[in-house]
């Protein structure tokens, strides 16, 4: 099949590839070592894979990956900066969130975009457990979880996770 | 990698529809969260694409001079929950729409595709029938105009040639203006699951008494549904806990619940009884009656 030309950033870096329009970007991006994406259902149920294409959480394993052309993509390695690993990763080891960890990069990926998107904002548990929705984990049940996106969050106000900031259903 | 044999990335809607109409084993592909997860399964239906994935054209939420909202068809439910112009005048629409699937699908997946797979559970059709969308269809001639309630035609069928794209979804002005409306799936978990049963109903009221009902269900029959005699047992009446009692025994009549491996005919019909007066009460709250 005709390779296609895209051009886009992956964690920072202008990237430019020929790729087959089969090609889903999940094997894309483990094809250049990005290996914190990672396959599990590979039909857009578990959020293993998930990536942030512009700021925006997306299934890259029903992605193709001619659809990266102009976009900006962000992986769980490339929120490790000189060393030191993003305050949501720092989350994550604090509140012992991790588990076995396979699909710990794609909820730091999907708990990043939220942070980034309620900055400023209340957040609350029945919050959080609606954006990670679409994110699976067969191991920590994932109250640790939303202990890691709470300690993720600066700004908090009203908020202490146990309801009463009226976003949560059940009030 | 995906089993695709061809491959072609449409330019324009126009440039779809003439390459649908040399290429009869042609298939779209536009969010890609059906298309690729079939392809995934190896299905031989998908394997000669017309990509119209972000498509400009597709895209966009509008409120046009005569105050109809129009939705693009490549619109993702995201942008469909987030367009303050839905919020402020079909809230409903929104609603219902963030109960599809989870946040990343709902960030790619778009309504154009729930429509027209023509799946009987598609969330966002019994909400978009009672708020009685009209679909906006590119054709090899031109544009052409169809209300999405006559859209279902069978199980999996839809009343698009294979050479015409959905263009957009419309909202006419008088359909959404002092209306109640509401939506409620019911699924065995609160994310990522297909609806048992989904309903939808829009509603005005006049003194305390109905003088319109529209009630709409997903995988209540072959296809989604009106209610209809549901909705006429709602006609003139009182909002009051005899008229809901009266809705819930007539759409019996409008239904016709399938056992599958998720639920038994039995099952759903309670669902769909239970949802007729608690969606229908819900509506006529929201267009501001009180239950007496």
């Amino acid at each position: 099949m005709n390779m296609t030309p895209i051009q886009c950033t992956i964690n920072g870096q202008a990237r430019e590839f020929q790729v087959d329009p089969r090609t889903s970007l999940l094997e894309l991006l483990r094809s250049q070592g990005l290996t914190s994406v990672k396959q599990a259902c590979a039909v857009g149920e578990c959020g293993a894979c998930t990536v942030l294409i512009d700021g925006t959480p997306i299934d890259t394993c029903i992605y193709l990956a001619v659809w990266a052309n102009g976009k900006t993509i962000r992986s769980a390695e490339g929120e490790v900066r000189d060393g030191v690993i993003s305050s949501v990763q720092q989350a994550y080891v604090d509140t012992g969130a991790v588990q076995c960890g396979f699909c710990t990069p794609g909820l730091v990926m999907t708990t990043t975009a939220l942070v980034e998107k309620y900055r400023g904002q209340q957040l609350c548990r029945d919050t959080i457990r609606r954006e990670l929705a679409g994110n699976l984990c067969r191991c920590t049940g994932y109250e640790k979880v939303i202990d890691a996106v709470l300690a993720s969050v600066d700004n908090k106000p009203g908020c202490n996770g146990q309801g009463g900031c009226g976003r949560c259903e059940d009030e | 990698m995906y089993d695709i044999e061809h491959y072609y990335k449409a330019h324009s809607v126009s440039d779809a529809v003439q390459r649908l109409s040399e290429n009869p084993d042609a298939r779209l592909i536009a969010g890609g969260t059906d298309v690729l997860v079939q392809l995934h399964h190896m299905s031989k239906k998908y394997r000669d694409l017309v990509d119209i994935h972000g498509l400009p054209e597709l895209g966009g939420i509008t409120q046009l001079d005569d105050g109809t909202i129009r939705i693009g068809s490549g619109s993702t439910f995201t942008q469909i929950i987030e367009s303050p112009l839905v919020r402020q005048h079909i809230p409903s629409l929104a609603l219902a729409v963030s109960n599809i699937a989870g946040p990343q699908i709902r960030n790619v997946a778009t309504i154009g595709g729930n429509i027209c797979n023509g799946a009987n559970c598609a969330d966002s059709a019994p909400i978009s029938i009672v708020l009685g969308a009209r679909m906006e269809i590119a054709t090899l001639d031109g544009v052409r105009f169809t209300p999405l309630e006559s859209f279902y035609t069978g199980p999996g069928k839809v009343a698009l040639a294979h050479d015409e794209i959905a263009v957009a979804f419309h909202f006419n002005q008088a359909d959404y203006l002092d209306i109640g409306a509401s939506f409620y799936k019911y699924a065995m978990r609160g994310a990522m699951d297909i609806s048992t049963i989904n309903c939808a109903a829009a509603c005005r009221l006049d003194e305390g008494r109905f003088t319109m009902l529209r009630l709409a269900y997903g995988v209540a029959a072959p296809t989604p549904i009106r209610a209809k005699a549901a909705e006429a047992a709602a006609l003139g009446k009182p909002l009051n806990h005899e008229t809901l009692g009266a809705i819930r025994d007539a759409v019996v009549q409008d239904v016709a619940p399938r056992t599958s491996w998720r639920a038994s005919k039995e099952f759903r019909m309670q669902i769909i009884r239970t949802l007729a007066e608690r969606v229908v009460a819900e509506a006529a709250r929201n267009a501001g009656g009180t239950l007496a």
